[in-house]
């Protein structure tokens, strides 16, 4: 029931606020939806916490504690994304960078983007799986497009193309997962069932599931934007509006990299060897150093933001391709707070980029002295990304780090190059743009600081107190996924 | 007799279906572009009623219809609106001249068939021998997409892989089950409708449909 109440929340929210999405009271129903959707996912958690995976809807459904905590996750970034943009989608409209049509359209498809992702982390059936995270892509081509400049159109459609082209890769791998799958269950739907494959995953062919993984981890890994294929992320995330940045680096990259999760559990049990967890690592390693050291070149403040995006997901697939649990329980614990963190640091870049009317580096100044909390924020945000203590991403970053020196030391200076070049690179930007005078052109603009606070709150305390709840979600998680 | 009759018709399609691809490489005008899709759309839909038929499974019958109201009629039908409404010129400039294109689509179909090769040894399925056609169509699908600089055409390329990708799903398992292809359906539809308004967009911001235009977002500047 909760589940049910879940799903369909931001499906019917989608198609309300596609005709009403222009009205003043607009912002106010989406964040009070995306509240309800929130509610129930927390319900839908404390079912599971209680009672175990939960399997629903004739099998459609399958949440278990890795999906849940991750859908937990995005009902709540999405909640203060719309608490976020209802300032500053206003304010937008007020610099007359979009109209009423795009208004209904950019608050629709917005919940239309949270019902593929929940689709996604909440589905039983690995080809559904795929159907919701092409869905997600779709609906957020368009918002990327929003302002209809050369650049947003230009990047909306590199994000169409390569993410179709990614995308499609994953598809042929599913044809051949189900082609495997098909000769042990029989035909029909339970062949694609994802409680049916991992019961049987021993049995199924080794050679057709490696050859499965390479088409799927090109395909997914698109989505979560390993290096070399990430082309099209820098540019996606940084000409959209900024709640759809948050939305798209916090939650997006999460989802894609469970479905790539899921799929390498699968292969994992019937090769018996480490060749998908070596694939994963391979890819993680490169996405660190590439997107860390690109961090340097950018001038562009959401450029930059998008790049250490790409070396946080390298971190997490690296974790998880390593395997063992404390690194599994590190790259879980990175999720969460990558997610947390990198939303923030949008909600606070796209303030400083309101209040300066540009998203160029160089322009952007003085923010301790303009507004001194976005100023705070940005600074610590930046700290904490970088993985600077006490922040959580210091403790995840630590846990993965622990464990490659364990199990794998030759790759460890690469990835504390990794982490070092992308911890100079962006302290050094941030703070040239936190010191100094404020600009003549700056305007200070009221900030809207309930979702900033929250997000760093969290990953403060998460840092030093894990919730037994909490512990206990990871725990099992680790365990499905070791 | 029945199941050799199908193996023949099978294969005769896949044939059909790797020389539409290789057609698409060749052609430079965008109309005869969208004509070929159809046909190759229409060569899907056939093979998979046949397979449908023979192999006794009848959610075949509606993929069958699906791909050729959607693949053969109204995907080309709104391409050729666009390409109409857009006033786009016919040729197109590729960016590897075309003979080192068809060269590299043959290098193509043996790597596929190489590829699959472990496939092929496992299944006992008589359309198995068409996988590596399929795979091989989707890999030109891409060919086409990285060696055209037209917005259409790239489009078209997509579409092609989306072809190549159903063929796969067909040759290799008699088809996904029908929630997962009707929700690919969906999906392929609804990309239609937004490569639309990407058109529309593209041409009135750059005033050609020529996406070598858009470069301002390279790192190197």
């Amino acid at each position: 029931m909760t589940l049910l109440v879940l799903i369909i929340t931001p499906f019917v929210l989608a198609l309300v606020l596609a005709f009403i999405g222009d009205r003043r009271f607009a912002p106010e129903v989406n964040i009070l939806g995306s509240f309800l959707t929130f509610m129930a996912s927390v319900a839908l958690a404390l079912d599971v916490y209680r009672y175990g995976p939960i399997i629903a809807g004739g099998k459609f459904f399958f949440v278990d504690a890795f999906s849940v905590y991750l859908s937990v996750l995005t009902a709540f970034v999405s909640m203060t994304t719309a608490v976020f943009s209802r300032r500053y989608m206003q304010r937008e409209r007020e610099h007359g960078r979009v109209g009423h049509v795009h208004m209904r359209f950019y608050h629709a498809m917005f919940q239309m983007f949270t019902f593929a992702m929940l689709l996604c982390l909440l589905t039983n059936n690995i080809g559904v799986l795929w159907i919701a995270m092409e869905l997600a892509t779709l609906s957020t081509v368009l918002l990327v497009s929003l302002y209809r400049t050369p650049n947003a159109i230009e990047a909306a459609w590199k994000y169409f193309i390569l993410c179709g082209v990614g995308i499609a890769q994953a598809l042929f791998g599913t044809v051949l997962l189900y082609f495997a799958a098909e000769k042990i269950i029989g035909e029909g739907g339970e062949a694609l069932l994802w409680t049916n494959l991992i019961e049987v995953s021993g049995r199924l062919e080794p050679t057709i599931l490696s050859l499965a993984f390479v088409f799927l981890v090109v395909g997914y890994g698109t989505k979560v934007g390993l290096v070399p294929l990430h082309n099209w992320l820098p540019d996606a995330h940084s000409e959209g509006p900024t709640p759809i940045s948050a939305v798209l680096s916090g939650l997006l990259l999460n989802v894609a990299l469970y479905a790539l999760v899921r799929c390498k559990v699968l292969v994992d049990g019937s090769t018996h060897t480490h060749y998908a967890g070596n694939i994963m690592m391979g890819f993680g390693i490169i996405s660190i150093l590439v997107a860390s050291f690109s961090i340097f070149r950018q001038k562009d403040i959401k450029r930059m933001f998008s790049y250490s995006s790409i070396e946080h997901m390298g971190i997490a697939t690296f974790a998880f391709g390593l395997g063992g649990s404390i690194a599994t329980f590190g790259a879980l614990l990175h999720m969460l707070m990558h997610s947390l963190t990198k939303s923030s640091i949008f909600f606070t870049v796209g303030h400083a980029c309101q209040m300066h009317r540009t998203q160029e580096i160089a322009k952007i100044k003085g923010l301790f002295k303009g507004d001194s909390f976005v100023g705070w924020t940005l600074m610590l945000g930046a700290m904490a990304i970088a993985g600077m203590p006490p922040f959580g991403i210091f403790t995840s970053e630590f846990l993965i780090f622990t464990a490659a020196i364990k199990d794998v030391p030759l790759l460890t200076p690469f990835i504390l190059i990794g982490l070092g070049v992308a911890f100079a690179g962006l302290l050094r930007k941030v703070q040239y743009m936190v010191s100094g005078d404020v600009p003549s052109y700056s305007k200070p603009l009221p900030a809207a600081r309930t979702p900033v606070i929250l997000h760093m709150v969290l990953v403060l305390i998460l840092a030093f107190y894990m919730p037994n709840f909490l512990n206990k979600w990871f725990q099992t998680a680790v365990e499905l996924l070791r | 007799m029945k199941l050799q009759l199908m193996a023949q018709v099978n294969s005769f399609m896949a044939a059909l279906v790797l020389i539409a691809a290789f057609a698409m490489l060749a052609q430079r005008k965008i109309k005869s572009l969208v004509a070929l899709f159809a046909w190759q759309g229409l060569f899907l839909s056939i093979n998979t009623a046949v397979v449908g038929l023979v192999a006794a499974k009848h959610h075949l019958y509606i993929s069958s219809l699906l791909t050729l109201s959607l693949k053969v009629i109204l995907l080309p039908y709104i391409l050729h609106v666009l390409v109409a409404r857009l006033k786009i010129r016919n040729e197109i400039e590729t960016i590897v001249n075309i003979p080192t294109t068809m060269l590299i689509g043959i290098a193509i179909v043996i790597f596929s068939y190489h590829l699959t090769a472990p496939v092929r040894e496992m299944s006992t399925l008589i359309t198995r021998s068409t996988l590596a056609v399929a795979l091989a169509s989707v890999m030109i699908g891409l060919l086409m997409m990285i060696t055209r600089k037209h917005a259409v055409t790239q489009i078209i390329g997509f579409l092609a892989m989306e072809n190549g990708l159903f063929f796969a799903a067909t040759s290799a398992t008699y088809g996904m089950p029908l929630v997962v292809e009707l929700g690919v359906a969906l999906d392929v539809l609804i990309a239609a409708f937004i490569f639309g308004i990407f058109f529309f967009q593209i041409s009135t911001t750059f005033d050609s449909l020529n996406v070598e235009q858009m470069k301002n977002l390279r790192e190197d500047n």
